[in-house]
């Protein structure tokens, strides 16, 4: 693990609103939106990097679902429970091994799958615990990332705000390899809303969107 | 599971802030028979306990402490008579602790079948005329609750706003929570289990058979000899208590220190330290801390197991539960391991039960619910704080 006691992988980045490359003005968060649609009403939710439990307090309040968080630091644990959000203190690469299959209705991993070493175990965790999956990733394929790396040095922008020698990173891909991945292990891409400095982005998403959200299911396999 | 010293000693007194102050038990007697969960009757019995703060008008801010194997009624404060006598769970109970007084009424009581007041081995067989001594039955977590409902009933608490518990004492909370859902709204399951594994048992085997087979013991019937199985006694809590320790923590404590400058003596004196430590905490014990209390209490640690009656399925057991629960693990517990904590997690999540899980990085082992880590702390004080009274 890269992590230590105060700042997780599996944890939004910062505490902070003004550190949380999602926060815009008045601390609302688009990705709260997107998400929000396409939870079910009173569904069964897991959040995997939970952080302070802001997403489920959220998804509690406007979708009356039944949530738990999961987040390894403890700082964010005690946060958590100050927001009333049921949370499990553990480490995602240990996996989900403790949750029986299809028990959640949406299993939601945002902006923490670049943090985890074992990238297919975690989707195919994710989607065997959840009848479906919300998951957002950074668009390493961003074409200011891609300028960084053709002026010869690594991005660093909002959504990947660390130096290369102490970013939580541990898998940088761009949007087309994570579809190629989601082909690859049979997993259904659902809806995609691609997004640069929090605006929709319809054209080109892998090169034209720093962040993007997708709702994922099974295809054709069931747990 | 012990009362072990803090590797932190605490230097209050009665008018410490965040102290209760000096404190004082009281009885509650029970005239009317109990059947325990082995069949056996007894004609009545009486339960020492302790309470600070004060209830309210509504009965909806009290707090029941549990117990695990050698822990007592008194929970916090100081008794007026004895300035060292402090409660053993004082560092989280009292005016703005975690478990701040203030707020909610905490009672601590001592188990039946213990040896601090409430009726148990030690006391008088009415049908004898004699101390029970071997002859008092075995008791279960399920009995202790039992005898705890009699006592809420007695205090004019109908539900209470939260069982606390460590160890033993968070067996105690989590039958609670299926044995009367209605009664509790919230549980905390502190360094628990849901039931003990081969090794514990083994361990808890070990001092048992230590006791039993001191040539002091008399077959339980020790008092009317005027000895106490006091070699037998200081085994079980010598070998008890490394359980209750870390590996590292032993190791950055005591290492290999030797009392005499690194001389060696080729005898068997306790020339290291943990040698020392160790006859120190079992002699300690044995001056306080009946062996057929132990016996008892080790046998109720190995009956415990809800699943049990449902065929080892813990989420079936734990169905009837409607609380809400803070569960708490130390990394460094392998009496009581983080694995198992896990499975009262799981359980309840797949029983759609509001549950938070903290597990906490301590260096102190099984005895890490007895000290004040900070996260631990914050996290208990923080689940606390949210409940409305």
């Amino acid at each position: 693990m890269t992590t230590t006691q105060n700042q997780s992988p599996h944890s939004r980045p910062a505490d902070t609103a003004a550190a949380d490359p999602y926060a815009l003005a008045g601390g609302f968060r688009f990705d709260f939106d997107v998400i929000t649609a396409w939870v079910a009403e009173g569904a069964r939710v897991l959040d995997l990097g939970c952080g302070d439990g802001s997403l489920l307090k959220h998804l509690g309040a406007a979708r009356r679902v039944r949530g738990y968080g999961v987040e390894i630091a403890p700082a964010q644990v005690t946060a958590c429970v100050r927001n009333g959000i049921n949370v499990i203190q553990t480490d995602l690469e240990r996996g989900l091994a403790g949750f029986e299959d299809d028990f959640f209705d949406h299993v939601i991993m945002s902006l923490s799958l670049q943090t985890v070493h074992h990238t297919e175990q975690m989707l195919r965790e994710i989607l065997r615990v959840g009848r479906e999956a919300v998951v957002s990733i950074p668009n390493f394929g961003y074409h200011q990332n891609r300028a960084a790396i053709a002026a010869g040095r690594m991005p660093v922008s909002d959504y990947l705000p660390y130096q290369w020698y102490d970013s939580p990173n541990v898998r940088f891909f761009t949007i087309a390899d994570f579809e190629a991945l989601c082909d690859k292990l049979g997993i259904a891409v659902r809806e995609r809303r691609a997004f640069a400095a929090g605006q929709p982005v319809a054209d080109d998403p892998n090169l034209n969107a720093d962040v993007a959200l997708y709702r994922l299911g099974r295809l054709n396999w069931a747990v | 599971m012990s009362t072990t010293t803090p590797p932190t000693p605490a230097a209050p007194a009665a008018t410490a802030p965040g102290s209760v102050g000096v404190v004082a038990p009281q009885k509650a007697v029970f005239d009317a028979p109990i059947t325990l969960s082995s069949g056996v009757t007894l004609p009545g019995f009486e339960l020492v306990y302790e309470t600070y703060g004060t209830l309210n008008a509504t009965a909806s801010n009290a707090v029941l402490v549990c117990h695990a194997l050698s822990g007592s009624h008194h929970v916090a404060g100081v008794y007026a008579d004895d300035p060292k006598s402090l409660g053993w769970w004082d560092n989280l109970v009292g005016p703005g602790k975690p478990l701040d007084t203030d707020k909610f009424f905490v009672v601590g009581v001592n188990n039946l079948g213990g040896c601090y007041g409430s009726t148990g081995p030690m006391s008088i067989n009415p049908a004898t005329g004699k101390p029970y001594g071997a002859d008092f039955p075995v008791v279960t977590v399920e009995d202790w609750v039992e005898a705890q409902a009699l006592l809420a009933d007695r205090l004019g608490v109908r539900t209470w706003a939260v069982i606390v518990g460590g160890s033993l004492g968070g067996m105690q909370a989590l039958h609670w929570t299926v044995a009367h859902p209605e009664r509790v709204r919230h549980a905390l399951v502190i360094a628990s289990a849901p039931q003990l594994s081969a090794q514990n048992i083994a361990f808890n085997e070990v001092a048992r058979q230590a006791i039993l087979t001191d040539p002091d013991f008399h077959g339980g019937h020790y008092y009317e000899h005027g000895v106490v199985p006091v070699r037998g006694l200081r085994l079980a809590r010598m070998v008890g208590h490394i359980t209750y320790l870390s590996d590292d923590q032993m190791g950055e404590k005591f290492g290999r220190e030797m009392k005499n400058g690194g001389e060696l003596g080729y005898n068997y004196d306790a020339e290291f330290q943990i040698e020392s430590y160790l006859r120190y905490q079992g002699d300690k014990f044995t001056r306080y801390f009946d062996a057929n209390t132990y016996l008892i209490t080790t046998k109720a640690l190995d009956y415990f197991d809800p699943a049990r009656n449902c065929g080892g399925d813990l989420r079936a057991a734990l169905a009837p539960a409607k609380a809400g629960f803070l569960v708490v693990s130390f990394t460094t517990d392998w009496r009581f391991s983080p694995e198992r904590s896990r499975e009262i997690v799981y359980a309840l999540v797949h029983n759609d039960r509001d549950v938070t899980y903290a597990e906490v990085e301590c260096n102190f082992g099984h005895d890490s619910f007895l000290l004040d880590d900070p996260q631990y702390h914050d996290v208990v004080r923080a689940y606390l704080d949210n409940i409305a009274v």
